[in-house]
Formats: structure tokens, C-alpha cells, sequence
């Protein structure tokens, strides 16, 4: 028999557990509807629709000796139009060649270059459609800007069972363009490497360098102390602050060259050198102590005991604290922005000190495009990055399982 | 010339290793005497004297005009070869290679902690230098008290009370969105969580973390923006594309994960007397976790409140997306406001002059920007790292 009160206080009880639960709830739904939308966003833009044409390559218009230069878009256009033989008027034609993407062509021009025999000849080819057809053929009705006759011969195309999905390695081969239908990753994916790549290279030894200080040698004093309230602040200050930094330091001040991967490499170091620091510390800090005394009992110097013993068994430690650090870099955009790693770039970079940019900031420029197709390949691009981010977020919970060691 | 410059310091500090850690074992194969340090801190000795020789060299011509000229390339080499020539000779059993060897090491060591310390002057410098600039053009005054913000109108004014306005605005809907869930979240992980469902809820909250932000303004502009539109327009309130309350329970979003963690970290170091001592005199585990777990756990969850609330106002990729770019003074959530972060990144991203007002006023928010975090960031870190003592 329980009292009215105490069944009242059991009441408040569950019912204070239930908000927890329901707290815990609704960040776990939240992340599985951004996933899910996202991915749902995102799925069309992995593949892409072409129509099988067959394009007669006449030598008028293409020159045997010299086929780079050949009118390859206009072939392309009579090879659609030779679908349509009944349609004549200029304006109807145009709708026709129109529902062809401008790459068309070009795909064309590589095919032939490859195989310069086929010059005089027709063959059957998979023509890149443009992005409103695109659009069309993937159900996206409201999204295409088609309208009711070039939807009318779309859909002839496709009953005449000439219309073929495949998948879009496009989208992985390519570098940026201003057309949705040939715009790709490449060129960002090349920058994001780079560019972790810098920052990679310049943290870890410095991270590891400052973490050895602070933890093994630095005496204790205000100055020591100052560095490490500073670290720990520095870790908390906005990215965009970094960006500034940037901009004035590296590039107002030292001249080194806007929007490269050297300069974005620099800035994100700073910005998770706190992090590495702080994850360095805390892998030295679970190396007991006994490991040192031993090492020095055996009369190793100081720093043999701290390179040759407790280095090596906080290095796993070390390690996913560095991953988990340059996956933030990797997903940071601000700084980058400030740095002027916006600009349109098609050409995939080469080298650390050219034109670049990253994923994040490509998924961020082509948010802001109006064109809609645009939008499915902003979430496609989201999906690569986060895809990304997971594989470096496995890599570490891998380390930290496989070379976590109780003492 | 770089490519050559460096290839020669690798060659050199090469070179110096093995010629140092020859003559160590040459020595202890001939004398009678006993080598004080082992071979190869010789030649690790040698090797760091070349290299460092060789890198100032090759730093102070590239300092100068003589950057891209065959200058470089020979002056590191001849720096360099002289350092090893110089301490080539004192190799002798005797000599404490070792101790001379950690000290250089000692040095680098103490120079990388260093980097910290250099990027907050780096910080401060940059900032502080253009912000002053930027007030000898526009009076401090206009600036802080100023209501209207227009630095491409002209003549354009520079009132900040708008920007603080909305920051403020978006900062506290996400705190009244975080706050709650993040705490709430916290306990449970903390107190009733048994260590299965701890051990799969914790890491989809690191997930949700991890989320870049730029994601996470696509997802505020594009799903979270019309769902709110809609909702309101069904309720026949007016609502703005951009607004407010989207990017702010977004973002509200963004900081569970961060005062879910730090709160998780300080209930748990609430010592377990605490707990026992209540239940002993009968309450039940939220009684005690109410009146007393956090009671006893308050100024380490309002330092993390703190830190949540300075990563909200200097957060800039899900407000660059979802929030507007005018500069509304108003309280309304459903209004487009802006914010400081979205200004510095709408007015330095794309061609810029460096003197004009307008770049500059970039950088005096830049400084507003860093104070109020640094203050914010300061005054946390301290109430926790106090309140860790007082139950170590």
C-alpha cells in the first residue's frame, strides 16, 4: 500500500526520467532527419540520364587531321534532331538540340579522339541530356524549367525506350562547371586533400612538440601557465577569427598567394593545433608513471625516457586526437571563406600555392546557385563529405579500441 | 630555387650525421678513453648544428629580395657546411654530445609550445591594427550606439546595435533550444543510462557534433526555413524566407552535443557521497539529482552554458545561410535578422581594398567578435577548472 504522496513523488519520478529519454529522443531524430533528408536530396545526383543517339561523323565537319577542332556540338544536335524528322520550324528545333546538355558534344570529342578511325562513320552514342531534362526524367516535374512541348518530346524519347540512367562518375572525375548536368567534385576533393594535407604535416609534429613541453619539461611557472590558459582559450575562439588572422597575417603581410591550399593549410594548423595539444596531453597524462621512473632508474636521460618510452604508448592516443582534429579542418568552411577559397574554380589544383578550393566550401557555393539541379548536387556533395568525415571518425574509435591499454 | 635550397639543407644535415657518428666510433674504436655520449647523438649533434645553420641562412635571404636567386641555395649551403666544419673538430671522447643535443631539443620544444602564445598575438595584432585604423574613419561612438547598419549604402553608416541585436536574438534561441535538451540529455546519459544504451547514444551525439557546420546551414535554409514558414503562414503569422527562428533552432541543434558532453563530465565528477547521502535519507534518484547533484554541479553547468553560448555567437556558416542579410532591428524570431559573423564573412569574401571603411569595419567586428568570446571563454574555463579543485 502506497501512500498518496509517495505515489505522487514515484510519479514525478518516471516522469523526470521520460524527459531525459525524450531529450536524448529528439537529438538522435534530428541527426536521423538531417541524414535522411539530406541522403534523400542527394540521391538523383549520383546518377544521370543520357539518350542514345547515333551521330554521323562527317568529315565536313570534322577534319580528319585535325579532330580536336571539329564541330562535334553540332553533330550532336543533328543526331537529335534525326529523331524528330517531322519537326521543321526553327523555334521547336532549338527545344529539341536545347534538351541536350552543352557537354554533349564534348563527350563526343573525347570519344573520337580516342578512336580517330571512326571519323566518316556513325556511331551509337549515350548523349548527356541537359539538367531541366535531367530533372524531367527523374520526376521532378515543378524543378525543370521545360515546358509543355519539350516535355512532349522528352517523353517521346523516352517511350521510344532510348533514354539510359547511369551512374554519374561525372560527378566524382569532374571539377566545377556552371552547368549541373557536367559540375563535379573533383577539383574540391583534390583541394580538401591539399589542404588537410598542410595542415596535417605542420599540427602533428608541432602539436606533439608543444605537448612534450608542456607535460614532461615546462616547469612550473606563469609563464607555462600563461601558455596553457592561452591554448585552452585559443581552442574556444570562433573559426572565423582564424580567418581574419589569415587574411591579415599570411596574405596582407606575408604575400603568400590568396585562395591556395598552402594558406587555407596554415590557417586550419592554428586552428586545431589547441586541439591536438590538448588531446596530446591527455594521451602523455595516461602513461603511468612508472614507465618514466623505470627508464630513468635504468639510467636513461630524461628525454631518452620521454622519446624512447612514453612517446610510443601515448602515440594511439596522440593519434585519434589528431584525426579527430583534422576531421574538424576538413569540415570547416568560415576561415576558408575569409581567405578568398570562393572563388569558381574548373581546373582541378596541382600544386599547394594554386587556385583551390574545398568540399565544404563548394558545398556552400553551390548552395547558393539558383538553379535547382543544383540543389541535389549541393546534398550529393554534403553526402561525399560527411562519407568522408565518417571514414576518419571509424579510423580513430579503431585506433582508440585496437591500442587502448588499461594499466 | 626552393626545390634546390632544400634538397641541399637534406643533404647537409644528411652529411652531418653520418660524418659526426664516423668519428664518434672511430674514436671509441681507437682510444683508450671511454665516449661520454653514444655515436649517434655525434652525429645528431652535427646534423642540428647544419640544419639550423642552413635554415636561418636560408630564411634571411628569403626575407630579402634575393629569394628566387641562386643567392639561396649557395648560401645555405656554404652556412652550413661551415656549422659542421666548425663543430666537426670537437667531437673528442670526452665531449657531452648528448647534453648539447637536448638542449637544442629543449629548445624547439619550448619554441613550439611557443606557436600558441604567437597566434594569439598574431590574433590580437591583426585585429587590433585594423580595427584602429577603421575608427580613425568612423567614431568608436557611432559605431557601438549607432542603430543603423548599411557599409555599402552611401555615405554609409556603421551602427552596430542591429548586428548585437540579432546575434543576441539567434544566440538565444538556440540556448533556449540546447539548454534543456543538452542538460535533460546529460543526466539521463549521467544518472539512469545503463552502460549499453550509454555506450550507443554517446557516440551519435559525437556524430551530431561532428556535423560540419556548412551542412548543417544547408539543412537550416532548405528543410528547417520552408517547415517553419509553412507552419507559421498556417497559422496565418507572417514569416520571413530567413528567419530568426530557423537558423536559431538549428544552431540550438549544433550546441547539444557540446553542453550535453561538458555537463555529463562535471555531473559524473559530483562525488558519489553526495548521491548516497541522499538516498540514504530516502529520496528518490531525481529528488536527489534536483536537489542535490545539481546544486552541488551548478557553476560547472553555467560555465558550459557559457562556452555553448560564446561557439553560438561566433558560429557563421548556419547564419551565412539561413539568415538574412539585412540588418532588421528587431526582436521578432520569425523576422530575417543578421549577424556579426555573417557581416565580417558577407564583407571580406570577394575583390576588397584594404583601406576602405568598409573592409576595415570588418575587423572591428572582428574585435567585438573576439572579446565577447574571449570573455565569455575566459570566465567559463576558470569557474570549471575551480570547481574541479574543489572535489579533487
Amino acid at each position: 500500500m502506497i501512500d498518496p504522496f509517495t505515489a505522487k513523488r514515484y510519479r514525478s519520478e518516471r516522469l523526470f526520467r521520460a524527459y531525459g529519454a525524450a531529450a536524448l529522443a529528439i537529438s538522435v531524430a534530428f541527426l536521423v532527419y538531417l541524414v535522411v533528408d539530406i541522403g534523400i536530396k542527394a540521391w538523383p545526383s549520383f546518377f544521370e540520364n543520357t539518350v542514345a543517339l547515333e551521330a554521323t561523323l562527317d568529315p565536313a565537319k570534322i577534319d580528319k587531321a585535325n579532330i580536336a577542332q571539329g564541330d562535334f556540338t553540332g553533330v550532336m544536335k543533328d543526331a537529335i534532331k534525326a529523331q524528330f524528322p517531322e519537326i521543321t520550324a526553327r523555334g521547336e528545333l532549338k527545344k529539341v538540340t536545347g534538351l541536350l546538355s552543352s557537354g554533349a558534344g564534348d563527350d563526343l570529342r573525347e570519344f573520337v579522339l580516342a578512336n580517330p578511325a571512326l571519323v566518316g562513320t556513325t556511331v551509337k552514342i549515350d548523349a548527356l541530356l541537359g539538367d531541366s531534362a535531367d530533372l524531367f526524367i527523374k520526376g521532378n516535374v515543378e524543378g525543370s524549367s521545360l515546358d509543355e512541348q519539350e516535355q512532349g518530346f522528352l517523353s517521346s524519347l523516352r517511350d521510344k525506350g532510348l533514354i539510359r540512367q547511369h551512374f554519374a562518375t561525372r560527378f566524382f572525375t569532374a571539377g566545377d562547371s556552371r552547368e549541373a548536368e557536367l559540375s563535379g567534385l573533383r577539383g574540391a576533393i583534390v583541394g580538401s586533400l591539399l589542404t588537410v594535407l598542410m595542415t596535417l604535416s605542420l599540427s602533428l609534429p608541432l602539436g606533439i612538440a608543444a605537448a612534450v613541453y608542456l607535460e614532461e619539461f615546462a616547469p612550473k611557472n606563469r609563464w607555462t601557465e600563461l601558455i596553457e590558459v592561452n591554448i585552452n582559450n585559443l581552442a574556444a575562439v570562433p573559426s572565423i577569427i582564424f580567418g581574419l588572422l589569415g587574411l591579415a597575417v599570411f596574405i596582407n603581410f606575408m604575400g603568400l598567394p590568396r585562395s591556395a591550399p598552402l594558406v587555407g593549410g596554415l590557417v586550419l594548423a592554428l586552428l586545431v593545433l589547441p586541439t591536438i595539444i590538448i588531446a596530446s596531453r591527455a594521451a602523455f597524462n595516461a602513461v603511468p608513471p612508472s614507465i618514466k621512473e623505470a627508464a630513468l632508474g635504468v639510467g636513461a636521460s630524461h628525454q631518452q625516457a620521454v622519446f624512447h618510452h612514453i612517446l610510443p604508448l601515448a602515440m594511439p592516443g596522440i593519434l585519434t586526437g589528431t584525426i579527430l582534429g583534422v576531421a574538424r579542418a576538413l569540415g570547416e568552411t568560415a576561415p576558408l571563406l575569409m581567405i578568398g577559397m570562393v572563388a569558381f574554380i574548373v581546373d582541378v589544383p596541382k600544386g599547394f600555392t594554386e587556385a583551390a578550393t574545398v568540399l565544404p566550401v563548394q558545398i556552400y557555393l553551390w548552395s547558393d546557385l539558383p538553379e535547382v539541379a543544383f540543389q541535389s548536387r549541393t546534398a550529393a556533395a554534403i553526402i561525399v563529405l560527411l562519407v568522408i568525415l565518417f571514414c576518419f571518425n571509424a579510423i580513430a574509435i579503431y585506433l582508440r579500441k585496437r591500442y587502448e591499454r588499461r594499466w | 630555387m626552393t626545390t634546390w635550397t632544400l634538397l641541399i639543407i637534406s643533404v647537409l644535415t644528411l652529411a652531418g650525421f653520418f660524418l659526426g657518428r664516423a668519428r664518434a666510433v672511430s674514436l671509441s674504436r681507437a682510444g683508450s678513453e671511454n665516449l661520454h655520449s653514444m655515436p649517434p647523438y655525434h652525429g645528431l649533434l652535427l646534423a642540428a648544428m647544419g640544419l639550423a645553420a642552413a635554415a636561418i641562412a636560408t630564411f634571411v635571404i628569403s626575407l630579402t629580395s634575393a629569394r628566387d636567386t641562386l643567392l639561396m641555395p649557395a648560401a645555405a649551403a656554404v652556412l652550413g657546411t661551415a656549422a659542421i666544419a666548425v663543430t666537426y673538430p670537437r667531437i673528442t671522447a670526452p665531449f657531452r654530445a648528448r647534453n648539447r643535443f637536448e638542449s637544442l631539443v629543449k629548445i624547439v620544444l619550448i619554441a613550439c609550445s611557443g606557436v600558441a602564445i604567437l597566434t594569439t598575438i598574431g590574433i590580437v595584432l591583426s585585429v587590433l591594427l585594423e580595427t584602429v585604423a577603421f575608427f580613425r574613419e568612423v567614431s568608436p561612438f557611432e559605431f557601438l550606439f549607432g542603430t543603423h547598419w548599411a557599409p555599402t549604402s552611401s555615405p554609409p553608416s556603421f551602427g552596430f546595435i542591429p548586428l548585437l541585436v540579432g546575434t543576441l536574438l539567434i544566440t538565444f534561441i538556440a540556448i533556449l533550444v540546447a539548454g534543456p535538451l543538452g542538460l535533460l540529455s546529460a543526466i539521463y546519459m549521467a544518472e539512469y543510462a545503463s552502460r549499453q544504451v550509454r555506450g550507443v547514444l554517446k557516440p551519435l551525439l559525437e556524430i551530431l557534433a561532428g556535423v560540419p557546420t556548412v551542412v548543417l546551414g544547408f539543412f537550416a535554409a532548405l528543410t528547417v526555413a520552408p517547415l517553419i514558414r509553412n507552419t507559421g503562414e498556417g497559422f496565418g503569422l507572417v514569416v520571413a524566407s530567413e528567419s530568426a527562428l530557423a537558423a536559431g533552432l538549428v544552431m540550438g541543434m549544433m550546441i547539444v552535443p557540446l553542453i550535453s558532453s561538458l555537463s555529463d563530465d562535471i555531473i559524473n565528477a559530483v562525488p558519489q557521497t553526495l548521491r548516497d547521502g541522499s538516498y540514504a535519507m530516502g529520496a528518490t534518484k531525481s529528488e536527489t539529482i534536483k536537489r542535490v547533484v545539481l546544486p552541488a554541479a551548478l557553476p560547472g553547468i553555467v560555465s558550459a552554458f557559457m562556452l555553448a553560448i560564446s561557439r553560438a555567437i561566433g558560429e557563421t556558416m548556419i547564419v551565412v545561410m539561413a539568415a538574412g542579410l539585412a540588418a532588421n532591428l528587431s526582436f521578432n524570431p520569425l523576422t530575417a535578422v543578421t549577424t556579426i559573423t555573417v557581416q565580417i564573412a558577407t564583407l571580406l569574401v570577394g575583390d576588397q581594398e584594404f583601406d576602405s571603411a568598409k573592409t576595415l569595419s570588418a575587423f572591428a567586428l572582428g574585435f567585438v567578435l573576439f572579446c565577447f568570446t574571449l570573455a565569455l571563454n575566459y570566465v567559463a574555463l576558470r569557474t570549471v577548472q575551480k570547481y574541479r579543485e574543489q572535489y579533487d
